[in-house]
């Protein structure tokens, strides 16, 4: 499904990805593991599309198309959602506003009516009883003044609103405590399929007990140093980095 | 003959005109305000009040002063320009003139009327003594220049004890009946003890033609009372914009005044508040967005006089293409004004690199116990923020206009009546391109 092909991308001058292959398959979970300054999140941000960044060599491909010349937005359309390590705070729209414009600008660019009002609220119910959201959260402004946790918990929550065909998950973890941490899992889990991969960028393995991986690697200095299955984590978690460098 | 020269050889013709009583308080009162003018004429960018707004392009116009009226408007040429989904008393003034068949005025609990008949009639005299031209300040030539030529304008008197129904719109409209046209509407708005009123004030052109309008407004807000004042500036690429309002406030009374600039080519606000008690608190929200060559220029002043007063300022601006803004607020916490809360801030984001904003908050105080604290803050959009919009399949330029909204959005929140928020928001979405598709 989604394909990375010798990634080279970097900030201004500085390389910091160096040359990344990874081929993730529908139906997978791959985690992305390393210390910090490793290319974790540089990585997630060029899948969706920012611009801060600099792709000088190699390709990322979707279902055989690049992604390259595509808007972050284009990308979404594809299927493409990155839950934010710190996601942002948008004072005066209100959650509900917010992921209602989101999923009609994506049917929008697939040819599709706006939902309907109905169906919508509908949807949303059932998704943020999902992730054991408090109401009150989505009638206000989008992330104004949440926890940690909430942020987190709100980026689950918008990613199984527009389900998307790959889910990278940048450093959910951080920031929530272990009963968050295992609604947010949950919620991850029930959404996973065999048409949907999602990736999981952590630094610790704890998240890792709860949305079990098929895949593990390690990313070290712009470069995936070691790959492996789950149990690479615990290795990890044991050993710490030092001796893969 | 210039603009200046112009205005003072008119003004004997003009108060003959106006049938006043030449004995009279006003006359001495526009005597004194014509000489003055006179004397000082224009400001020009040598005063440090006007630096960055130059007068000078405006008033080479060939301006008729006394514009012939148009009495062919009708309800449907201004029912847009109203809120219509609220019940209001109206005022309705078409080049100067009251319309008295369009508006909707009352004597029953209160005064909601004309200053044209508050000057002449005797029943009115001790008020207008008492307070016409009390606060509109000496020596300021533009509100000499309107005190010189008042005629007309709202008068609202509320007595005590009173919560008026329902708001007063004042409609200021200019037809295009001349080519180049020059207002200068006189407000004055009394507020007994306890009492409560909203008011809401548009300046309109109707046509393509030039206008200027030079207006004053003196509100005086007794003890305990509150007023709610709101000022809709979005008008036509040509129309002008010089408004001076002066706002009295007696013990533990409310003032706040609103100022929503959307549109105009210059548009001069000069706000200036004076608390004459303790427990006052006063409120100055404003939000400002331009595009194209406009330019706004808000000039605020909280005078803190007593002990344990309060003045919350919050303006923001969104500028665009080769627009420009100047926000000077100036706060004075005199020597008495013990346990003064005095807040201000100034949020701007340039949004075109020809875009300008001059801020100049100006903090003066003299008492020792007290809190103030200012925040001016220039910037760009932000860069996080619209990759994260976008990330979540929101385009790029309504990421942008979204964002600008929001940032715009605390200033509207302080919209009182429900049905002028929802008019408001909906002129920001205008303003910025967006189609928003739900309310806020």
């Amino acid at each position: 499904m989604l394909e990375i092909k010798n990634l080279h991308a970097g900030i201004d001058d500085k390389n910091i990805l160096n040359g990344i292959n990874l081929s993730i398959n529908a139906g997978e979970v791959h985690a992305i593991m390393g210390p910090n300054g490793s290319g974790k999140s540089t990585l997630s941000s060029v899948i969706a599309g920012n611009e801060t960044y600099e792709v000088t060599e190699g390709d990322v491909l979707l279902d055989n198309k690049s992604l390259l010349e595509l808007a972050p937005e284009e990308r979404a359309h594809k299927g493409i959602f990155l839950s934010f390590q710190y996601p942002v705070e948008i004072p005066g729209v209100t959650t509900t506003n917010f992921i209602k414009t989101a999923i009609n600008e994506k049917r929008k660019a697939n040819g599709l009516e706006d939902l309907p009002a109905k169906d919508m609220l509908k949807l949303i119910r059932e998704k943020s009883e999902l992730l054991e959201m408090d109401r009150k959260f989505l009638s206000r402004s989008l992330n104004e003044g949440f926890s940690g946790g909430e942020k987190k918990r709100n980026e689950i929550f918008q990613m199984a609103m527009l389900e998307p065909k790959l889910a990278i998950l940048d450093e959910t973890d951080s920031g929530l405590d272990i009963d968050a941490l295992k609604v947010v899992a949950n919620g991850v889990n029930k959404l996973r399929s065999k048409d949907n991969a999602v990736v999981v960028i952590t630094h610790y393995q704890r998240l890792l007990d709860y949305i079990v991986p098929d895949f593990v690697h390690v990313l070290h200095n712009g470069k995936i140093v070691k790959s492996g299955g789950k149990e690479l984590a615990l290795e990890l978690e044991k050993k710490g980095y030092d001796w893969l460098k | 003959m210039d603009l200046k020269e112009k205005l003072v050889s008119s003004f004997l013709a003009f108060e003959n005109k106006g049938g006043l009583d030449l004995d009279s308080n006003v006359h001495d009162i526009r005597l004194k305000a014509i000489q003055n003018f006179e004397d000082e004429g224009f400001p020009s960018k040598k005063d440090e009040e006007w630096r960055y707004t130059n007068l000078k392009p405006l008033l080479k116009h060939d301006f008729s002063l006394f514009p012939i009226t148009n009495d062919a408007v009708g309800f449907k040429n201004i029912k847009d320009y109203l809120i219509n989904e609220i019940e209001s008393y109206t005022l309705i003034f078409i080049d100067g003139v009251f319309s008295s068949f369009l508006s909707d005025t009352t004597h029953d609990e209160c005064d909601v009327c004309v200053i044209s008949s508050a000057l002449t009639r005797p029943k009115y005299k001790m008020v207008i003594d008492n307070y016409f031209n009390t606060i509109a300040k000496e020596n300021n030539s533009l509100s000499d220049l309107n005190t010189a030529f008042t005629k007309e304008g709202a008068f609202i008197n509320i007595p005590k004890n009173t919560i008026v129904p329902k708001p007063i719109q004042i409609l200021n409209f200019s037809t295009g009946s001349e080519k180049e046209v020059m207002l200068q509407p006189r407000n004055l708005v009394v507020v007994g003890e306890n009492s409560h009123v909203q008011i809401i004030e548009r300046h309109q052109n109707l046509s393509k033609n030039t206008t200027l309008t030079n207006s004053v407004t003196e509100i005086f807000v007794h003890k305990r009372a509150i007023v709610d004042y709101y000022k809709i500036q979005n008008d036509t690429e040509n129309s002008s914009l010089i408004d001076s309002t002066f706002v009295s406030q007696k013990m533990q009374s409310v003032a706040s005044v609103h100022t929503y600039s959307f549109g105009g080519k210059m548009t001069r606000n000069n706000l200036e508040f004076y608390q004459e008690g303790e427990h006052i608190t006063s409120n100055l929200n404003g939000i400002s967005i331009l595009n194209n060559k406009q330019h706004v220029d808000n000039h605020t002043l909280v005078n803190h006089k007593f002990p344990n007063c309060e003045s919350h300022e919050l303006y923001k601006g969104i500028y665009a293409d080769k627009s420009t803004g100047v926000f000077n607020g100036k706060v004075i916490v005199q020597q008495a004004a013990q346990k003064t809360n005095a807040f201000q801030q100034n949020n701007n984001i340039l949004i075109d690199n020809g875009a300008t904003i001059n801020a100049k908050p100006q903090l003066e105080i003299f008492a020792d116990d007290v809190k103030c604290s200012h925040g001016c803050t220039i910037g760009q959009l932000d860069e996080d923020a619209l990759f994260y919009m976008q990330s979540r399949g929101i385009p790029k330029n309504e990421a942008i206009a979204l964002l600008l909204y929001a940032f715009g959005n605390d200033v509207v929140e302080k919209i009182k009546i429900p049905q002028l928020k929802s008019r408001i928001s909906k002129l920001i979405a205008e303003n910025l391109g967006v189609n928003l598709g739900f309310e806020l």
